[in-house]
């Protein structure tokens, strides 16, 4: 094989690198293929192999109480921590770029410190906390703490998407007339929209995924489908979980596919636009 | 002190950034319909006057006058002034017609009276059929047209325009100068124009404010900068000159006799300003020297010729007198004497200016 191949744009090259990005994705995907037609088996056990299909699982999840409910919350709490974390993260993002504020710096890592700070830590520090404010084992509680997880996604999301606008533009804006409050409203918001887009879908599919925080903060009541299959396993492994764990898959799927999905048509329509030129 | 032609007025204006003062109490006059130049090296403080002027900088001292009106504190938005950015700063996200109808929109123009607003105004830059499109489908040119119809299309009081045609190609940007001219003539606009292109500067200004490291140095029409630099920075800013470097030795009313370091002495009829015994630069511009062979002419310098450079419309000789380098031009009809030959190069007392050094 010639030195020359392996260059950028060589077939060595090439070869190399479909070689090691098919291993990165099977990496990430195999446990995922694994564990879901399991969702479909006729057996009382999580086991392969599958005896023969069957939607059985799915019927228990819907039958049980415990799993209903714990859907139904996910959906509430997913709901209300990313409606919160994006519009925080949004103004955080707007108030932190440029350096207006004080210690911009500082506050952002703040912002960002619940990626980094372990998740128990979190918890511990939010059940003591709740218990004093009266928070705890309530919705407002679990939304506000997931929310908190959530913030750092908008905000690195939606300052990304203010980093590619060009600042001249909020200046020829009010320049042209636009009072700060339209400034925003005209140009500063449908710029960042793609953005806060993304961000709100991490924002969801954080909480969607969320356990320890959960275990701490979240009453019985809370219970979400993450912590329901997360105490199921512990009880017995049935393979309703990989039933649990398909209907999480298929949210998360449909999420990224509809931001996936906007962001294409506006793509085509550009291309449209561009076309009829 | 109000003048009765000032529309504009920079009152002692300063701005200072931390340690640097970027503008140092500055005070000049606009008049309406003036077209005005801002013209200096990055650095020298323009565009921090455009913007203090538009809103975007607060002075540090001083007051600003617009129509007899302090604006230095009113926001941006209230300064009803169109400024054309750089790099057009045009909304990605609307189409054309939808970017010039935008101030409009903003001052609440009622939509039937905003489409026939915007329709002129885009018949005037002669894009009426971009109107549908979005800016990222238009070239550079186009865009800045639509900059510039966004910025007029609310009859603005001042237009600022800061380098806007920096990101043209040659062509383009010569095309656009036209253009601009021909909207400040027709629609009788005051602009304010930050570049840093003194041919740009010279081909479309009323007069030119030129400005180094915070100070005008000298505001005057472009031919007076030309003809009448009253600094060296002025005289080697604006296009190209030669620097003799000497001291009066006498004066008599305008005229001054200068005698230059090389043991010379020539006469400038512009030297009022300047008292016997003082040091002074006589300015020549190139086209302003003339080789002859007659020692006796005016302000006849001995030269040799070393080198000739054909450029076209135009031969540029360089010339060595004593130490110092000297460039004159010479038309392409007249033959170029050989190098190493010697000749006077001679000029003027009316065409050459003494400029402090």
């Amino acid at each position: 094989m010639s030195s020359a191949s392996l260059r950028p744009g060589g077939a060595a090259f090439n070869a190399l690198r479909l070689g090691f990005g098919t291993l990165v994705v099977g990496f990430l995907l195999l446990p995922l293929v694994a564990i879901l037609p399991l969702a479909f088996t006729d057996s009382v056990f999580l086991v392969y192999p599958i005896s023969g299909p069957s939607m059985r699982w799915f019927g228990v999840l819907a039958e049980s109480q415990a799993w209903t409910r714990a859907i139904v919350n996910s959906l509430i709490i997913g709901t209300g921590a990313t409606i919160v974390a994006t519009v925080i993260g949004t103004l955080a993002a707007m108030g932190l770029r440029r350096e207006l504020v004080p210690f911009s710096g500082l506050l952002r890592s703040i912002f960002l410190l619940p990626m980094v700070v372990p998740a128990v830590v979190l918890g511990v520090g939010m059940q003591i906390l709740y218990a004093r404010m009266g928070l705890a084992s309530s919705y407002l509680g679990v939304i506000i703490a997931h929310a908190v997880l959530c913030v750092p996604f908008v905000l690195v999301n939606v300052a990304s998407s203010l980093a590619s606008m060009d600042p001249a533009l909020e200046r020829a804006a009010a320049s042209l007339g636009a009072s700060p409050v339209e400034v925003f409203r005209n140009v500063t918001l449908p710029l960042a929209m793609p953005g806060i887009l993304t961000g709100a879908v991490f924002a969801f599919a954080t909480s969607l995924d969320e356990v320890v925080i959960t275990l701490f903060v979240a009453g019985p009541n809370q219970t979400t489908l993450a912590r329901q299959m997360f105490s199921s396993l512990r009880e017995n492994i049935s393979p309703a979980i990989a039933a649990a764990a398909f209907i999480i898959m298929i949210l998360t799927f449909v999420l990224l596919l509809a931001v996936k999905g906007a962001s294409l048509i506006g793509a085509l329509r550009k291309k449209r636009e561009i076309s009829g030129l | 002190m109000r003048e009765p032609d000032s529309f504009i007025h920079f009152k002692a204006i300063s701005k200072v950034f931390g340690a640097i003062t970027v503008v140092d109490a500055l005070d000049f006059h606009v008049a309406r319909g003036e077209f005005v130049s801002l013209l200096g090296p990055s650095g020298s403080g323009k565009t921090t006057l455009l913007m203090m002027l538009a809103g975007f900088e607060t002075p540090s001292g001083g007051s600003i006058h617009v129509d007899g009106r302090r604006v230095e504190h009113l926001p941006p938005y209230k300064r009803e002034m169109g400024v054309v950015f750089q790099n057009y700063a045009l909304f990605p996200h609307m189409t054309i017609s939808e970017n010039v109808a935008f101030p409009l929109k903003m001052r609440g123009v009622a939509r039937t009276e905003r489409d026939t607003r915007v329709k002129r105004a885009l018949d005037l830059v002669r894009l009426g059929h971009l109107a549908d499109r979005k800016p990222s489908q238009l070239s550079g040119g186009q865009q800045q047209r639509i900059a510039l119809s966004r910025a007029l299309v609310y009859e603005p009081k001042v237009v600022l325009m800061d380098e806007p045609l920096s990101a043209l190609d040659k062509q383009l940007r010569e095309h656009m100068q036209l253009e601009i001219r021909a909207l400040h003539r027709d629609l009788g606009l005051t602009v304010i124009f930050v570049t840093h292109d003194q041919g740009e500067a010279l081909t479309m200004s009323d007069r030119v404010a030129v400005l180094n490291r915070g100070k005008i140095e000298q505001f005057d029409t472009p031919s007076g900068l030309y003809d009448r630099p009253r600094t060296r920075f002025v005289a080697e800013f604006i296009g190209e000159t030669n620097l003799l470097a000497g001291r009066v030795a006498g004066r008599s009313g305008e005229t001054a006799t200068v005698a230059l370091g090389t043991g010379a002495s020539v006469t400038c009829d512009r030297g009022a300003a300047f008292e016997t015994a003082q040091d002074v630069i006589v300015s020549v511009r190139p086209e302003m020297l003339h080789l002859v062979q007659d020692p006796g002419a005016d302000n006849a310098l001995p030269v040799t010729i070393t080198d000739h450079v054909y450029h076209g419309d135009h031969i540029r000789l360089h010339l060595a007198c004593g130490e110092s380098h000297l460039v004159a031009r010479a038309g392409r009809r007249d033959a170029a004497p050989p190098i190493g030959s010697k000749a006077f190069a001679s000029f003027a007392p009316g065409d050459c200016s003494l400029v402090v050094p």
